[in-house]
């Protein structure tokens, strides 16, 4: 068996690999980017031709890799959990139509916010789509349950949610994996020809049958390999934990050696009779899990149970990632720093790397928008959201994936002018397209500038679907040709860009300006692989 | 045998490299390795750290709990200070002293020296200044990796040669390059030793 130093994220994709996967469907995003790149990296998935470009966003992702499946091949499809947002609509209704070829659909959640706008938990959407989930607590587990969740995709006909956290996404140790990978499915339609047809007279049937599976899901929970019963002579508390959270519970024991007893969930629904069996035996029930008080909120539901704490009761912070040391805390063992930061330390936000493009747009902007006062600046996410910050405090808001363009046309239509919208151009291609084409429609005075650094440059330099396309794709979008203003942004072209700002600002219409400059930072790390490759070549 | 590590520093200064190299030199003693790496928004320009677990049996925390860090090993001053709630009581504070100024507020060198030097088991030193002299700016990360290697429990020709592993890539010239250094750093710790 080889031995292989993984990601949590590479696990899986190692996993998926070796499980016959014959597409990957993607959009970069942080902590779950690492997946799809080991694909794209892997000598296997090249021999094998698996599927491994980035998809425009994480929908369609998702509605490719239920394609894949329709063929009665395996695929899967990564996100970051806000991205599951974005796929929601192909995620729950693939639930409905169920799958051919195995489906995976592996979420990595953002706990404490690292690089992200909310800690949502994804696995509410595993819930709400009643389908099978895994949650991993190492890196073996992410390997060997993605693997166990293609077979049980097919076995019960349903996509499977993978469930990653930073901690694990991010983390690398040691994997053993296996010795031949599994050969990929051959071609096969649907025996039902109408099942993915989600007409009401065949979602009806379909529904009741993804209802009529539920007892299987939970005989599948009850008999997995994944969920535990780990005996402890001390019944006056047992801990149900799942995920990281059962690392950190670890932790706190020499070799591991909990006195409760404890169950751990590494497969969804939760298990109803190891549950049921912990509560017969012990006085109080602490749940320790990364996240939202999932677990915790079905035990107790909407009366409450005395005999349970945890994140929902308050008995464990609800906010923010848990660690060792919290875990410490919630079972009064004794822990903690014995040194403090000292007051010198003073914080070190990230900030734009020096020489960034976006750095002269917000420069010229800012001179633009001082006569107009505050507030006028809808932005978006990416690289460019640090301009919110100090020195630059150029824009007023970031909520999520091509936000900006439809919040400032909300802005224009209320009244506001001037509204500006700043938005990179793979979160234009991601969903910005859609919003433009309403401004477009009823001609809305909006002033977008779509910052063009040619990549995706904050989850690592991926490629960007906007790539030398970005004018074809405002003109299809019918914005006035004149109105799409392209320049590349420089310390000199600073006063030349804030007038061209300045002319669309006093169009009355929709206009697009494109600043134009391959981000510093990846361009010469891409350079640099580019010329390793050829080297090993 | 176990130590746990963090590795701090700025983005772009180079710990996911001595992390790397330091997780080779371990699997090669067939020890257990756990690595916690923070990707994404952090990295430009901002504050960056990475836990490091090593062991001669299985590690469950992909996280160094509070308290318990062996080894801060720190390519900027304010960073090592940052990640103290890490350190153990008789842990080391090893870090490079050269600063990263890219705060307006960033403090006084002296008194971060001050509250470095509150730390009983604490090594600095101006990597920066070292690596100039030997001609390898960029290789004051592995000046500081041989200034914390008496710490680490491993054997310095295991470093070697993970650092050989990690820059074969590079070339025979990087590899002597860093060699240099680590054996630069090394040094110099056991001279602020036989000081004090």
């Amino acid at each position: 068996m080889p031995v292989l130093p993984l990601l949590g994220d590479e696990a899986v994709a190692q996993a998926a690999l070796d499980s016959g996967l014959t597409g990957m469907y993607a959009y970069p995003g942080t902590p779950s980017t690492e997946i799809m790149e080991y694909i794209q990296r892997s000598p296997l998935a090249a021999e094998r031709n698996v599927h491994r470009k980035w998809s425009a966003n994480e929908k369609t992702a998702v509605e490719e890799a239920l394609g894949v499946s329709y063929t009665g091949k395996r695929a899967m499809a990564a996100m970051k959990h806000v991205g599951l947002n974005v796929a929601a609509d192909p995620f729950i209704n693939s639930a409905i139509t169920g799958v051919i070829g195995g489906l995976v659909i592996a979420v990595a959640d953002d706990p404490s916010m690292h690089s992200s706008q909310n800690e949502q938990d994804s696995r509410f959407y595993g819930k709400f789509a009643m389908i099978p989930m895994f949650e991993p607590s190492t890196q073996q587990e992410a390997y060997d349950m993605t693997r166990y969740a293609f077979d049980l995709s097919e076995k019960v006909g349903l996509p499977v949610l993978m469930r990653l956290v930073t901690r694990l996404a991010h983390s690398r140790a040691a994997v053993r994996t296996a010795d031949t990978p599994r050969p990929q499915n051959q071609l096969r339609l649907p025996e039902d020809p109408k099942r993915f047809v989600l007409l009401p007279v065949v979602a009806r049937e379909r529904y009741k049958i993804l209802l009529g599976t539920q007892a299987q899901l939970m005989r599948e929970s009850e008999n997995s390999p994944f969920n535990k019963y780990i005996d402890g002579e001390d019944k006056s508390l047992g801990i149900v934990t799942s995920g990281v959270a059962f690392n950190y519970l670890m932790e706190n024991f020499p070799q591991g050696k909990v006195p409760h007893p404890v169950v751990k969930v590494g497969q969804y629904p939760v298990p109803y009779k190891l549950i049921q069996k912990l509560f017969d035996e012990v006085d109080e029930v602490l749940v320790i899990e990364e996240g939202y008080p999932f677990i915790e909120e079905q035990l107790v539901g909407l009366l409450g149970n005395p005999k349970v704490k945890g994140r929902f009761t308050g008995d464990i912070p609800r906010y923010g990632e848990l660690n060792p040391t919290i875990v410490a805390k919630a079972l009064n063992l004794p822990a903690g720093a014995v040194y403090d930061v000292p007051d010198v330390v003073v914080g070190r936000p990230p900030q734009l790397c020096p020489g960034c493009g976006h750095i002269d747009v917000y420069v010229a902007l800012n001179k633009v928008m001082k006569k107009y006062g505050p507030g006028h600046v809808f932005s978006d996410i990416g690289c460019y959201t640090l301009g919110a910050l100090p020195p630059y405090n150029a824009i007023n808001t970031c909520v999520d994936m091509g936000a900006s363009i439809t919040m400032a046309k909300g802005a224009a239509d209320a009244g506001l002018h001037p509204a500006v919208a700043v938005i990179g151009d793979s979160t234009f291609t991601h969903s910005g397209m859609t919003g433009l084409l309403d401004a477009v429609i009823e001609n809305t005075p909006i002033t977008v500038i779509i910052m063009d650094n040619s990549m995706v440059a904050m989850t690592g330099g991926q490629d960007s679907h906007a790539a030398h396309r970005l004018v074809q794709i405002c003109q299809g979008l019918g914005v006035d040709p004149e109105h799409i203003r392209t320049i590349t942004p420089l310390p000199r072209t600073r006063d030349q860009l804030a007038q061209i700002i300045e002319e669309e600002i006093n169009y009355p219409g929709v206009s697009v300006v494109i600043p134009s400059r391959p981000c510093v930072t990846h361009t010469v790390s891409r350079k640099r692989k580019q010329r390793a490759q050829k080297a090993s070549k | 045998m176990k130590t746990d590590i963090v590795l701090s520093g700025v983005g772009g200064q180079g710990i996911l490299t001595i992390a790397a190299i330091i997780s080779w030199a371990a699997v090669r003693n067939n020890l257990y390795i756990k690595q916690s790496e923070i990707h994404g928004m952090s990295q430009r320009g901002g504050s960056v750290f990475s836990h490091l677990r090593l062991s001669s049996e299985p590690i469950a925390s992909d996280l160094i709990p509070y308290g318990q860090a062996d080894l801060i090993l720190s390519v900027e001053p304010v960073e090592a200070l940052r990640y103290l709630p890490y350190l153990k009581k008789d842990g080391w504070l090893v870090t490079n002293i050269a600063p990263y100024v890219n705060v307006p507020d960033y403090p006084k060198i002296e008194d971060v020296i001050r509250e470095i030097e509150k730390v009983p088991n604490h090594v600095y030193l101006d990597a920066n200044k070292l690596a100039k002299e030997i001609h390898a700016p960029k290789a004051s990360n592995i000046i500081m990796l041989g200034a914390a290697s008496p710490f680490l429990n491993l054997k310095y020709e295991d470093l070697e040669w993970a650092i050989e592993k990690q820059f074969a890539r590079k070339g025979e010239d990087v590899v002597e390059m860093n060699k240099k250094a680590l054996k630069l750093g090394f040094d110099e710790a056991k001279k602020l030793f036989n000081l004090s």
